[in-house]
């Protein structure tokens, strides 16, 4: 991502003094950066410049070396989630039953790629591997609720469902 | 608490019956309810499968009815995994041991109206297996699924509540720890495991003693015991459920280790899309702290103990032992070179021993049952049973248990129930994107290490997917690639570039564009792999490949040579065509093709354009004459 | 004494100690086994899988690398399967390398290249999706191209491990991993010191400093242009090796006359404001001892060390010397005094520094260093921009004859040239002391402050009192020496650093030599030893003693520390952010 094109930071007075704690608790523990990195997403949803900055002059690590570790790992995120989160499992198990079109189905119905968030921040779109929820294959969650047995249509009208919701 | 073999004998005293009873059906059980403050026990699966399924609405409708009605004297008890994941919402009432299956919350207030105040088991609500043609009620233990399974890491799965150390210290929990604190020494332990012939279960099948045995032998002040629960195969949840369901047995276990190695520490690796399997392990350490189970000396023996959570973050590659400990260590999850190993250099560059969950799960009974009985269990070289999650084209998916040496046909045909939709058994696959596919040729094999290697499979730990005729082994081996390419970490050369060029490869021939020189370049670079990447992901990249060229290398030529796919998954390979006798011209696949590929006139019959045909499927699903075919 | 370990490699016995790596070993076989990731001292990850053997009796291969010996072990490293390894791992990193060799800075001297070479590679036969990437050439002083890249992460261990700047990293995993700043934010946005250790730790092309070559052939071809250059101590020690001849020949005679050749241009010996710096560095110290100023007093010859000082220990800026560097100080005479004495309108003055280092080009753009927007030294090129220069020019440098450094600024001491080493200044700095304080010049060689280890610690007798001085090398070791500093373990008076590990003679500016040259041979001594040897034959071997100063002190600056002195030599830092 280059450096201009970030998208504006909007922390607030009180998140920044959740991250203090956060780092303070975990400053002086023995590979303490990941639990950083991992409560300072929940706090503010995902992992943007500013935030790990504070985690690198708190913890007294690099800054690349943050960075290095945020990008490592699939769960953290640099950009904003959508306000719905769905993810499809693409699992063996659920693989095998076809998780592909389920996924296909989705990207199709709102317009955008796994990975990416719909324009009006609605809708994101991830894949997992496997909620070990394989009994119900295929398997989608949105905000973490399971949603079994999934097929293409039935995954578009669980969506649309969250979409009725809204207006 | 300062915790002591009085107070742990007491605390069992005081649950024995209410736990034991389930483990029991009928007579027996109803005597014992008899002295219990309890008439009814309704036990209910909190495992994820069940969850996902809508179990926790099934308890809140229970627990709500049996305030509503002011049953005081049954208990509901949310438990870990029964292993029938495919039928949850899983519940099952005691004493009569009845089994219902796809609970709802209709089913609910009907097993409280007629079953626990009426006295009538629902029997329409049962898991119709249980059911006899004579009315008569099956004990679970008599159905198909759980007839040829051993539970040993599974014990207490779907028995007590794991949210309840009381329940677990019920059931001989903690005891095994006593003994070894009291009478063992540290050699004695070394022994017992080396002689119950415990294999790492998270796949390589290391002997658990040896292990123990090194990290003893290492010098240092300070070192560490690990648990590996960072269960990274994709259709694997044999970890997952051992922690939702029985957490204090890896908490147990890894207390022996650690006074077995002399360490004072201990991190568990969990991956964090197991949030169940993440609260439960977070109230039992706190519970087991509480107890004075884990903490500062430890019985009184001044043994000290401390354990914690790390969560993963969503790397495949950190279940590889030094790459997990560099993950723990907050860095990137790249694997190192070994020698050194763990047990000599691991975490914070001190000696560390590393188990993953399910062999945790065997360390308390070997101790207390003793390494003879544990030995008697399985084959030659492989001791002891081994937990599968039975997945994919299969009846009952689910976690299964069984003794190794157990044949794939006993898995798959009695234990799963076989394959649903009359569809036939193409192959099995162990170990994930690491292991390799089992033909049909190969159902009767043992399941064991050696036997599994010797076919081109592996046991990996535990994942084992069933593939029928509709599954495409050429795009399987792509699926895993996929995988593994996505969640190479890019440190070694071979691997980093390897596994994109063989994706590469891969897609080409499911795009019907390989040519035979690919085939020679697939086999040639997976070979390659084999034998020059850093760790066990990269090294192991290539077996799905292999192995289905091995077994199904006629899949391979036909889709490089006769440009078909015979399982008609790859969607390049895929012609649909309009059988011109059954098509009776109504316009309504033309109509509804995006891409404006059919022609035809009103009446008359259609035609579809291969070359402008996307192979999205519509046609075909819309035809109300089934006149549209694919091939 | 350290256990023997007995083993075989290739069936030759092989008696190596304990620990001993088998990469290492084989070289006692007189075996050299390929590597791109290794780089001793530096880089240790077993990552390319290049320097693959067969252990007998053992699955697979091993990376030799990181592999220590056993004994009793059987090594094979030219077996079929070793050799068909090497040759698909080279084919495959090719198949994501831009194959540029044509127009790459490191087209005649590329590890990669030379791999491909020996084994016979098929460029194409993993042809597949390149990864592209834009290259970095946001900092004045390195260029960053990650299409060139080969993941041996040598620039990120340097950076992080033996510098620990740590402003590049590893970015994402697999296929996908690449090395870049945080948030690809370029380099020049980073708290990158400069100090150019990842480009001579790089086996490619894929670092490089940020050229101006064409920038001074356009000067020299300006009619209106009065030319100058000035070398610093070390480039006469290395200029050789970039025309082939051997590591540790002194060349300075034939780089004057080879510089001379490029144009109607003059040549100075930077040595001389070495000396200069001395005279100042010495009478600053002494003011500090008599003032309440901070001490200790760390060295500020270093441009590499001041910004990692800036960045990351702005508590300690009132400690830096306020004198300028060599090249700092050189720029302000040339465009002051010297411009004076010759009638030459400043904006004409054309400098150019030849320095080991690419952390100068960074020190050129300072503010501070320049006079009514009229940069003191207007470019700063690396030894192996010079020598491209030559080799463009069509010089037969080996051949030169040799010529003397124009006056007023050709006579140094060799006090001065010892600059180049690490532990150099502080033995400048401690003759003169031992002279000027204690009246005696008995003692020219300071042999504790010598050598390439990192750390180097002395006590000495001065004026009747105790003196702890302390020089590092290495910006990791310099970290080391301030925390021991600040948490009060030790107590210095004075401090000498360099960025670089070694000092000049290793700088990021020097000619880049191939991992088979540093692994097997300790190319910092060899390179210092040019220095010494200098410094030993020469007759003038105290900074005070040259005349060169007496003359700018007469005719100029009065004393040390005075007035015009201490506008022209002196300067100040500006504290920077951390990352």
């Amino acid at each position: 991502m280059d450096n201009e094109n970030r998208p504006v930071f909007r922390g607030t007075p009180k998140q920044e003094r959740e991250l203090k704690k956060v780092i303070e608790k975990h400053k002086n523990q023995p590979g303490g950066l990941m639990p950083t990195l991992q409560e300072a997403q929940g706090i503010y949803g995902y992992l943007p410049y500013e935030v790990q900055k504070m985690i690198a002059e708190g913890l007294g690590v690099p800054l690349s070396e943050v960075y290095g570790v945020a990008t490592f790992y699939s769960q953290f995120s640099l950009t904003p989630k959508g306000e719905h989160r769905i993810s499809v499992c693409l699992g063996t198990a659920c693989y095998v039953k076809g998780a592909d079109k389920i996924l296909a189905a989705i990207e199709e119905r709102l317009g955008i790629k796994t990975g990416e968030c719909t324009p009006d921040g609605l809708f994101s779109i991830e894949s997992c591997r496997c909620l070990g929820a394989c009994g119900l294959a295929p398997v989608m969650t949105v905000d973490g609720e399971v949603y079994g047995k999934c097929t293409p249509e039935s995954a578009v009208k669980v969506i649309e469902s969250y979409l009725s919701k809204e207006v | 608490m300062q915790m002591t073999i009085e107070k742990l004998n007491e605390i069992q005293e005081r649950n024995k019956e209410l736990v034991a009873l389930r483990k029991l059906i009928a007579e027996q059980a109803s005597e014992m309810l008899e002295h219990s403050q309890y008439r009814k026990q309704i036990l209910v699966c909190g495992g994820t499968g069940c969850t996902s399924s809508g179990s926790k609405k099934v308890i809140d409708a229970l627990e709500a009815e049996i305030k509503e009605k002011n049953l005081t004297d049954v208990l509901v008890v949310k438990t870990g995994c029964f292993g029938l994941c495919a039928l949850g919402p899983v519940v099952i009432v005691y004493p009569e041991g009845a089994f219902y299956s796809q609970t709802t919350v209709e089913g609910a207030k009907r097993i409280i109206d007629e079953h626990i105040i009426g006295g009538k088991i629902c029997k329409d609500l049962l898991y119709p297996e249980t059911v006899c043609e004579n009315g008569e009620i099956l004990p679970l233990n008599a159905t198909r699924f759980y007839k040829k399974q051993m539970r040993i890491a599974l014990k207490n799965c779907g028995v007590i509540d794991p949210e309840n150390i009381e329940e677990y210290i019920a059931l001989d929990g903690y005891k095994a720890l006593h003994k070894v604190l009291t009478s063992m020494s540290q050699d004695e332990v070394i022994e017992t495991m080396l002689a119950s012939g415990l294999r790492g279960r998270g796949g390589a099948g290391f002997p658990t003693g040896k292990k123990w045995a090194f990290a003893k032998a290492s010098k240092g002040d300070i070192k560490y015991v690990c648990c590996n629960a960072d269960e990274g195969d994709p259709g694997a949840f044999m970890d997952r459920s051992i922690l939702e369901g029985d957490p204090h047995a890896i908490i147990e276990a890894m207390a022996i280790a650690a006074y077995t190695i002399g360490a004072h520490e201990g991190y568990i690796y969990v991956r964090a899309e197991y949030p169940i399997a993440v609260d439960r392990l977070k109230i039992a350490i706190a519970q087991a702290n509480e107890y004075g189970l884990l903490g500062k000396d430890i019985f009184g023996t001044g043994f000290d103990f401390n354990l914690e959570i790390r969560l993963g973050a969503g790397a495949f590659v950190c279940g590889e032992e030094t790459a997990l400990m560099t993950s723990i260590e907050g860095k990137r999850g790249e694997p190192r070179p070994r020698p050194p190993f763990p047990a000599v250099k691991g975490l914070f560059g001190k000696p560390t021993v590393l188990n993953n969950v399910e062999t945790y799960a065997n360390v308390a009974q070997i101790i207390l049952k003793g390494a003879d009985w544990y030995s008697s269990i399985g084959t030659e070289t492989s001791k002891g049973t081994k937990v599968f999650a039975l997945g994919g084209k299969i009846t009952n998916v689910g976690l299964v248990e069984v003794p190794m040496g157990t044949t794939l046909r006993e898995i798959i045909e009695e234990i799963g129930g076989g394959i649903p939709d009359g569809k036939k058994f193409k192959a099995a696959q162990t170990g994930g994107p690491s292991g390799g596919c089992i033909p049909a040729c190969h159902i009767d094999t043992p399941i064991d290490y050696e036997s599994l290697s010797r076919i081109g499979s592996m046991m990996g730990s535990g994942g084992l997917i069933i593939m029928d005729e509709t599954t495409c082994m050429v795009d399987i081996a792509k699926f895993y690639l996929e995988f593994t390419c996505e969640e190479s970490c890019g440190k070694c050369s071979p691997c980093r570039i390897g596994t994109r060029r063989l994706l590469q490869l891969l897609e080409k021939i499911t795009a019907g564009k390989g040519t035979m020189e690919d085939l020679d370049k697939i086999e040639e670079l997976s070979s390659h792999m084999k034998v020059s990447c850093l760790c066990a992901l990269g090294q192991t990249a290539s077996n799905p490949v292999v192995s289905t060229l091995k077994y199904f290398r006629e899949e391979y030529l036909a889709h490089i040579v006769d440009k078909t796919c015979p399982a008609k998954k790859c969607k390049a390979l895929l012609k649909y065509r309009i059988v011109s006798d059954k098509c009776k011209g109504c316009t309504l696949c033309a109509r509804n093709c995006p891409v404006k590929a059919i022609k035809g006139t009103v009446k008359q019959p259609h035609v579809i354009d291969g070359d402008k045909c996307i192979r999205c499927g519509v046609c075909m699903s819309n035809c109300k004459f089934g006149a549209i075919i694919k091939d | 004494m350290k256990k023997m370990i007995h083993l075989k490699i290739n069936n030759i016995p092989v008696t190596v100690p304990e620990g001993t790596t088998i990469l290492q070993a084989a070289k006692t076989a007189n075996i050299e086994i390929p590597s791109l990731c290794y780089l001793k001292d530096v880089n240790c990850i077993g990552a390319c899988r290049v320097c693959v053997v067969e252990i007998v009796g053992r699955r697979g291969l091993v990376a030799s690398c990181v592999y220590p010996v056993e004994e009793g072990m059987e090594v094979l490293t030219n077996t079929p399967l070793v050799r068909s390894s090497r040759k698909t791992t080279i084919e495959l990193i090719l198949s994501t390398h831009h194959k540029k060799c044509l127009s790459c800075v490191r087209g005649n001297n590329c590890e990669l290249q030379k791999l491909a070479y020996d084994y016979a590679i098929d460029e194409d036969r993993f042809k597949g999706e390149e990864p592209i990437y834009k290259i970095d050439d946001s900092a004045p002083y390195v260029v960053r191209d990650n299409n060139k890249c080969i993941q041996c992460l040598r620039c990120v261990s340097t950076c992080d491990k033996v510098q620990t700047v740590g402003a590049i990293g590893q970015i994402r995993r697999g296929f996908d991993v690449h090395v870049g700043s945080p948030f690809e934010i370029g380099l020049g946005a980073t708290s990158c010191v400069g100090c150019g250790q990842c480009i001579v730790s790089c086996p490619v092309g894929a670092l490089y400093e940020r050229s101006n070559i064409d920038e001074i052939w356009d000067a020299i071809s300006d009619p209106k242009k009065k030319v100058v250059f000035f070398t610093a101590p070390s480039i006469a020690a290395t200029l050789g090796e970039c025309f082939g001849m051997p590591v540790g020949t002194n060349v300075e005679n034939k780089m004057v006359q080879a510089i001379k050749m490029l144009g109607d241009v003059s040549v100075f010996n930077m040595n001389v404001t070495a000396d200069l710096t001395i005279m100042e560095e010495a009478n600053e110290l002494l003011e500090r001892l008599k003032s309440d100023k901070p001490l200790p007093m760390f060295t500020s010859c270093c441009p590499g060390w001041i910004k990692f000082c800036e960045h990351n220990y702005p508590e300690l800026l009132p400690n830096l010397s306020t004198c300028k560097s060599p090249q700092g100080m050189f720029g302000a005479l040339l465009k002051s005094y010297y411009c004076q004495k010759n009638n030459i309108d400043p904006k004409d003055l054309y400098v150019v520094s030849v320095i080991p280092c690419t952390a100068k080009k960074f020190e050129t753009s300072r503010p501070e260093l320049s006079n009514a927007g009229i940069p003191d030294v207007d470019v700063a090129i690396t030894t192996r921009e010079l020598s491209r220069m030559i080799k463009g020019a069509g010089i037969a440098f080996k051949d030169l004859e040799g010529a003397e450094f124009d006056n007023p600024f050709a006579i140094a001491s060799g006090a001065g040239a010892l600059f180049g080493a690490t532990g150099g200044v502080m033995e400048a700095a401690l003759r003169t002391a031992a002279c000027l304080i204690d009246g005696t010049n008995e003692k020219l060689e300071f042999m504790d402050v010598r050598g390439t280890s990192g750390i180097k610690e002395a006590t000495y007798r001065i004026a009747g009192t105790e003196v702890n001085v302390c020089v590092a090398s290495g910006l990791g070791n310099a970290r080391k020496v301030i925390e021991m500093i600040q948490s009060g373990e030790k107590n210095y008076l004075f401090v000498e650093i360099m960025a670089c590990p070694g000092g000049c003679v290793n700088g990021g500016g020097q000619p880049v030599q191939s991992d088979s040259v540093r692994n097997y041979s300790e190319l910092k001594a060899k390179r210092a030893s040019v220095l010494y040897h200098a410094d030993k034959e020469g007759e003038l071997r105290l900074s005070h003693e040259n005349p060169v100063m007496t003359m700018l002190y007469d005719e100029y600056f009065e004393a040390p520390g005075k007035a015009k002195a201490h506008s022209l030599l002196h300067t100040h830092y500006t504290p920077r952010n951390k990352f």
